[in-house]
């Protein structure tokens, strides 16, 4: 398969959802989970009300940081019903700062529960970064 | 990938992947399968994954793969392992993210001949009175001091509160409510999310789905149960929602860490885990059954809430409409049980994931209507198949720690589901059936078509077969709410 440098796609699984992420570098892999994350709930916004918001990750490894970088998009998501198509990294004091921009959400066809650590890896390919994710749903 | 040559047939219906295939397993694997259903099985990683849970330190017996089996993740859906009680591990990854998840069926005296021109003002009804879908929040949000109530009492709160009978309570596993739960283990984040969304059905493989009661296998189970030939019953099936969601996801980070600390080297890391007897351990055991109790809880409000509908549709047309309790259990659940390994009766946490509890007759820990036939064992269909109602055997507790199959498990891919199948087109075949339907979402609908589940009655026909649980009634579905 020809694949760009940066993208997502949705892996059969049988019971969740998976999904493949690939991208230059790190920062990148976590923006690309999160379109893709909200892709798959199929979320739609409403884009003339604009959210601003930071978050801050404690930094540990990358597959745990990843995994708790999109839990907290799931609980936004949930809790405020907020998703974000903007999306800024930057690392300070061993914390991950993210700064997101978003809408509220008008609808959304599916619900996450969970995003899960099974089998998560994120390997180093010619082209970049590549990840596996498995959603609970 | 475990292949078909790696597995030792023990009878028509049981498998085994013995110990020595990988080096890191500390128990074999039994598989509930027939050699025709062992074909499906293999295009998924579900006994890969059972491969994988059989290597978590203190395990006892052996790791248990039901029929209905399918990829999860860490464990396979469908898996049991019971870990040494205090010294073994507990995995939040083996019970699953949605805490207690778990079936309840009630039973009625309508026939269904009578009402079946009602059954489109059912299904109505029942959407309209039971929330359900992505994002719905419930009629009742429960303040701080209220969630911590519903966390230690489970059903026993929704008693105090006028959404349960006395019978409802004696008839759920553990009577609603597990001893030992803390909410003080529980972060406010997951309190947060569990406050509004309490009476809530959510979205994905739940339902509530009413059946008609096609054929009884046991006339004297069946009747004290109270489930007659050619009656209605309705099947609940939902979980903890968000607040057992954001439980597990707390504990399975905390617990990457703590995999470090106590040195334990696992194949997956959705399988981390904690010894029983650590803080780390106890902390989740007690925050899990807050969240068992909170999904006793939500499932007896939404048992009040489908007795409302039935009131709005047959007050004044029938004279009895009420729904009675005939049982409810949980399939996602970590447990402290007792079991006779290799003769000696030893304390267990046993992890069930996608798998029923199944005790067998005589189990103190069953109501006393039961003791005589054994637990009622839930195990819903897809929304247009067939459902059944079993029970648990003695053969069920010397040979799978007390536990049965679930339901029908997946057999396709949600995407090959959602690509193959239009919800549109799907909801009109099953209408066209006589099967009511009402669905929040057509993709939704469409990932849970019955062709993506395996045969319910192949899935019913293994466990009956292997003697882990025994027939009582068929039933088939006539109305559904899908979140």
């Amino acid at each position: 398969m020809n694949k760009k440098s940066t993208g997502f796609r949705e892996i059969a699984h049988t019971a969740d959802w998976e999904l493949e992420v690939w991208a230059p570098d790190y920062f990148t892999i976590l923006k690309q989970s999160a379109i893709g994350m909200y892709k798959l709930m199929g979320v739609s916004t409403d884009k003339k009300n604009n959210n601003e918001r930071s978050i801050n990750i404690p930094w540990s490894d990358q597959e745990n940081t990843l995994v708790t970088f999109l839990s907290e998009l799931v609980f936004i998501c949930e809790s405020e019903g907020l998703a974000f198509h903007k999306i800024e990294f930057s690392i300070s004091d061993n914390n991950l700062k993210v700064d997101l921009q978003g809408s509220p959400i008008i609808s959304m066809e599916k619900e996450i529960k969970a995003v899960t650590y099974h089998n998560l890896k994120i390997e180093t390919s010619q082209d970049g970064l590549n990840a596996h994710i498995v959603f609970d749903v | 990938m475990v292949s078909i040559k790696d597995l030792i047939r023990i009878n028509e219906y049981e498998w085994e992947i013995p110990k020595s295939f990988r080096h890191d397993m500390r128990v074999p694997v039994r598989i509930f399968a027939t050699r025709r259903l062992l074909d499906s099985v293999m295009e998924d990683n579900s006994l890969e994954q059972a491969v994988n849970a059989s290597t978590l330190p203190g395990l006892v017996g052996r790791v248990l793969v039901m029929p209905d089996m399918h990829q999860g993740y860490g464990f396979p859906i469908g898996g049991v392992a019971a870990t040494t009680y205090p010294d073994g591990v507990i995995s939040p990854g083996g019970i699953g993210y949605d805490i207690n998840c778990g079936v309840r069926l009630l039973s009625s005296h309508i026939a269904f001949d009578e009402v079946q021109p009602n059954l489109d003002d059912l299904v109505n009804a029942l959407n309209h009175y039971c929330p359900s879908g992505v994002g719905k929040k419930g009629q009742i949000h429960l303040s701080e001091r209220e969630i911590n109530q519903v966390c230690t009492d489970g059903s026993g709160w929704a008693l105090k509160a006028g959404y349960a009978t006395e019978a409802d309570i004696r008839r759920t596993e553990e009577g609603g409510k597990l001893e030992g739960a803390d909410p003080s283990k529980v972060s406010p984040r997951a309190k947060e999310r569990g406050r509004p969304q309490i009476g809530t059905l959510g979205a994905g493989n739940h339902f509530i789905e009413v059946d008609v009661i096609e054929k009884i296998f046991d006339p004297k189970a069946a009747q004290i149960m109270g489930l007659q030939e050619g009656n209605l019953a309705v099947q609940i099936h939902c979980g903890s929602r968000g607040f057992g969601h954001q439980i597990c996801t707390d504990y399975v980070r905390e617990f990457q860490s703590a995999i470090k600390r106590y040195n334990i080297q696992l194949p997956d890391r959705e399988l981390v885990c904690a010894p029983l007897n650590s803080k780390e351990g106890q902390d989740y055991l007690a925050a899990m059954r807050c969240a068992a109790n909170y999904a006793f809880a939500n499932r007896q409000i939404l048992a009040h809430l489908a007795r409302q509908a039935f009131e709005s549709v047959f007050a004044g047309k029938l004279t009895d409409w009420y729904l009675y309790q005939v049982y409810d259990i949980a399939h996602n659940m970590g447990k402290i049980e007792k079991h006779l390994i290799d003769g000696n009766e030893v304390k267990v946490c046993v992890h069930r994931k996608g798998a029923t509890r199944a005790f067998g007759p005589n189990s103190p820990d069953l109501p006393d209507e039961y003791k005589k036939i054994g637990q009622p064992v839930l195990v819903p269909g897809s929304m247009g198949t067939a459902s059944w109602v079993l029970v648990g055997t003695e053969s069920s507790m010397e040979r799978s720690f007390g536990s049965s199959c679930h339901g029908a498990g997946r057999v396709m891919s949600r995407k090959k589901a959602k690509k193959s199948i239009r919800g549109t087109t799907l909801r009109e075949e099953l209408e066209k059936q006589g099967i009511h339907i009402r669905a929040g979402s057509m993709a939704g609908l469409a990932e849970e078509a019955p062709s993506a589940y395996k045969d319910v009655d192949e899935v019913v026909n293994i466990v009956a077969g292997a003697g882990i649980a025994k027939k009582v009634a068929r039933l088939l579905p006539v109305a559904v709410v899908k979140g």
